[in-house]
């Protein structure tokens, strides 16, 4: 059985239809990629598997580990060991990012009915994660993502993910605006985190995010359909010839 | 409506806990003001002729002065004849051991320990650890025990109710009583200082650092009925004490009427700590019920290099009507004022603070934030004044609203009053809503809505808290987290 098993999805938003039949199947240990050009609708793939409430699902089914999550809300879904790394982070101000993790992590310990995170050894835990990806041990405390600098928003999603373990993560556009250190950072951490219980899928733009994470399938989605999907080599001839092959196509 | 504003909706429409009635045998006042029920409730607290006096004249100039109309709020006329100034228990204790059980298991019920080495709140700790705090309670008209007091008299400390300093430290209540809010500063207080009934008294010795938290819990009972509490707090030279109140009240369909003056009065290089957890009876979803809060609250930074703070943590009542205020007359005294103020449902705040500056180099902190769900509506009310005696004065101002929900509202008046060429002034003000971007990321986290409310919410509120003792910053949160269940949608 798929770790993460997209059916012919369908979904809007304000009436606009922008996912138009997505299939993708996603196996444990597996890393995907999807790429494509700038409003071909990859981040709004993901946030629909997250379960945003700004899309509407018109069509289609998610499953992940064979139940569906179409009718989950967003929090079922992270609970059930989904993660969404986000493209755009918000600040939550006053809130401390220990505390927050906290909460997020003993709100999934306690859907799978363990207690809840003793305080010494949850603080362990994430010490260690905080390694992983070179993050600076001052942002625990400071509130989420609150005066962070884009580099270090996106490094703090990659923590988390680090600290939650989830079972699928979906890291959207997570290399956009990572100068070349903090990509290799960030993807050392991903790759640390690859298992064989775990999935990924990446979102990106620019194939560059590949030499660091090898991907085993891309996917390339265009107008809101994967018009393509091939090895890692996929990616290198998309570099060269870029997407307009593929736009043309659709046209046509 | 989006979906967070659902929850929201949800979180902000929780239930009171607290709005229970304790039946127990009780006297009254009948209803109606006039000279002789002054009088009654004088001779019921064995007054001496001259605090008998100095009400009556206060009654008199209240007869004389209007209700004022200027405030953000809008309820129909208060009936003053309609309502009974005292009430009190039947029974008169002589010492804490002979108060009715029931008295003893209503503050129980609301988390007071009126046992001394009981813990706060019922905050959990170890033996060892367990912070003393000593208890005034006040139930309706008058005070039921106060705890700790052989303890603190050991260094010189009063702690008491005002109906015992009237009668065994006249002296003192004489020398400060009504100089820091004088009997006619205004409708309220002249209504208070007229029937006053109790509150508490505090003195704090030169010099001494008081070794516990001091803390007077209010409860209204009785129905038909107003409360008019009473506070003085006389921190001499270099002496330092933190102060904390809470009110709860029963869940009814009438309005009732909590008229307070609290006067605190700060000599050279004291220090005075003065917290609030006000969680009267809000009134129920409709508007309907509630206490109406009408309150004079102010401090004198009398001495030089003096301090006063307050912190209020305003969740309750139906209307809300208080400005805690610092008059800094000494030479580099300190005034500040943090605030969370939360109104939902119907509920209607206007409240902030008054900062004076009289004193060389004063300087003042202002920090308020108001939180509104539902169709409640908030005011910051705020006023900062140098006077022309007031060289080098220095104050910061943030004034940050949140909305919760689209029908509710937030409103901002700061006034400022400058009169010496010196003095810096900083103001900052901030609106913003739950969006629903932070909303799906704490949802994606596996946080639910609920939760994420009152986690964007304390959030918010994190620079008051942190100002609170340490036991009741956790009850401030749980507090919080009370009143906004439900509230989201």
């Amino acid at each position: 059985m798929a770790l993460l098993e997209i059916r012919n999805l369908h979904a809007t938003v304000e009436g606009e239809e922008i996912l138009k039949g997505i299939n993708l199947s996603l196996n444990t240990g597996e890393v995907h990629a999807i790429m494509g050009p700038n409003g071909s609708g990859k981040s709004t793939l993901a946030k629909v598997i997250a379960g945003d409430p700004g899309y509407e699902v018109t069509g289609g089914e998610v499953l992940l580990d064979g139940k569906d999550i179409l009718e989950m809300e967003p929090e079922e879904r992270a609970r059930e060991g989904m993660f969404l790394g986000f493209q755009y982070p918000v600040e939550i101000p006053g809130v401390s990012n220990t505390y927050f993790l906290k909460a997020a992590a003993n709100a999934i310990r306690k859907h799978r009915g363990e207690p809840e995170v003793d305080a010494a050894q949850f603080l362990k835990h994430v010490r260690e994660r905080m390694e992983l990806v070179q993050m600076d041990e001052s942002l625990l405390k400071r509130p989420v993502n609150a005066g962070f600098s884009g580099g270090e928003k996106k490094r703090n999603e990659i923590f988390q993910m680090a600290v939650l373990e989830p079972r699928l993560a979906i890291l959207d556009e997570t290399d956009s605006g990572l100068d070349i250190d903090a990509l290799r950072t960030v993807s050392h951490g991903v790759n640390a985190l690859r298992s064989d219980d775990r999935g990924f899928l990446l979102i990106t733009h620019y194939q560059r995010l590949l030499n660091y994470i090898v991907p085993d399938t891309v996917h390339v989605m265009v107008d809101g359909r994967i018009v393509k999907s091939g090895g890692k080599e996929l990616a290198e001839e998309l570099e060269a010839s870029g997407y307009a092959m593929f736009e043309e196509g659709t046209a046509a | 409506m989006s979906a967070s504003n659902e929850t929201i909706e949800q979180v902000t429409r929780k239930g009171y806990e607290y709005g229970f009635v304790t039946d127990i045998e009780q006297e009254y006042a009948p209803p109606g003001l006039n000279e002789d029920i002054v009088r009654f409730i004088s001779a019921k607290k064995e007054e001496p002729e001259w605090m008998l006096e100095w009400r009556l004249e206060a009654y008199r100039g209240w007869l004389e002065m209007e209700h004022p109309d200027w405030q953000k709020v809008r309820f129909p006329p208060v009936d003053f004849q309609a309502i009974s100034y005292y009430a009190a228990p039947k029974a008169k204790p002589k010492s804490l051991d002979e108060v009715d059980p029931k008295l003893l298991e209503t503050y129980e019920k609301l988390g007071i320990p009126m046992h001394e080495r009981e813990a706060l709140l019922g905050v959990e700790r170890p033996e060892e650890e367990k912070p003393e705090v000593a208890v005034d309670a006040v139930f309706d008209s008058v005070s039921v025990g106060t705890t700790y007091q052989a303890k603190l008299k050991e260094q010189g400390i009063i702690f008491c109710s005002m109906s015992e300093a009237v009668r065994d430290h006249p002296e003192l209540v004489k020398k400060y009583l009504g100089t820091v809010v004088p009997r006619k500063d205004n409708f309220f207080a002249a209504l208070n200082s007229a029937v006053f009934s109790d509150g508490s008294f505090v003195y704090i010795p030169k010099g001494v650092k008081c070794p516990m938290e001091l803390s007077t819990y209010f409860r209204i009972n009785a129905n038909h009925t107003g409360q008019f509490e009473r506070t003085l707090i006389i921190a001499e030279e270099g002496a330092s004490v933190s102060y904390l109140e809470g009110c709860t009240a029963p869940m009814r369909d009438e309005n009732q009427l909590h008229a307070a003056v609290v006067e605190l009065i700060a000599l050279d290089d004291a220090d005075i700590k003065y917290s609030t957890v006000q969680n009267w009876y809000p009134g129920d979803e409709n508007g309907v019920g509630g206490i109406y809060n009408f309150v004079t609250k102010r401090g004198l930074c009398a001495g030089k290099r003096s301090k006063i703070a307050w912190t209020q943590v305003e969740t309750g009542s139906a209307i809300t009507w208080k400005y805690p205020s610092c008059v800094l007359k000494g030479d580099d005294s300190v005034g500040e004022f943090y605030s969370v103020a939360v109104t939902r449902n119907r509920q209607q705040a206007d409240t902030g603070t008054k900062m004076i500056h009289m004193g060389k180099n004063t300087k003042s902190t202002i920090v308020a934030k108001g939180i509104s769900a539902g169709e409640a509506d908030q005011t910051y009310r705020g006023l900062v004044r140098v006077n022309p005696t007031a060289s080098g004065a220095r104050n910061y101002s943030q004034c940050d609203s949140m909305l919760i929900g689209d029908k509710c509202g937030a409103h901002t008046f700061p006034y400022i009053d400058i009169q010496h060429p010196s003095a810096q002034l900083e103001h900052e003000a901030t609106t913003s809503k739950i969006s629903d971007e932070q909303m799906f990321y704490c949802q994606q986290r596996g946080i639910g809505t609920e939760e994420a409310v009152s986690l964007i919410v304390n959030g918010f509120c994190k620079d008051v808290f942190k100002t609170l003792p340490m036991e009741f910053a956790v009850e401030a949160q749980k507090l919080l987290e009370v009143t906004l269940e439900d509230s989201v949608g």
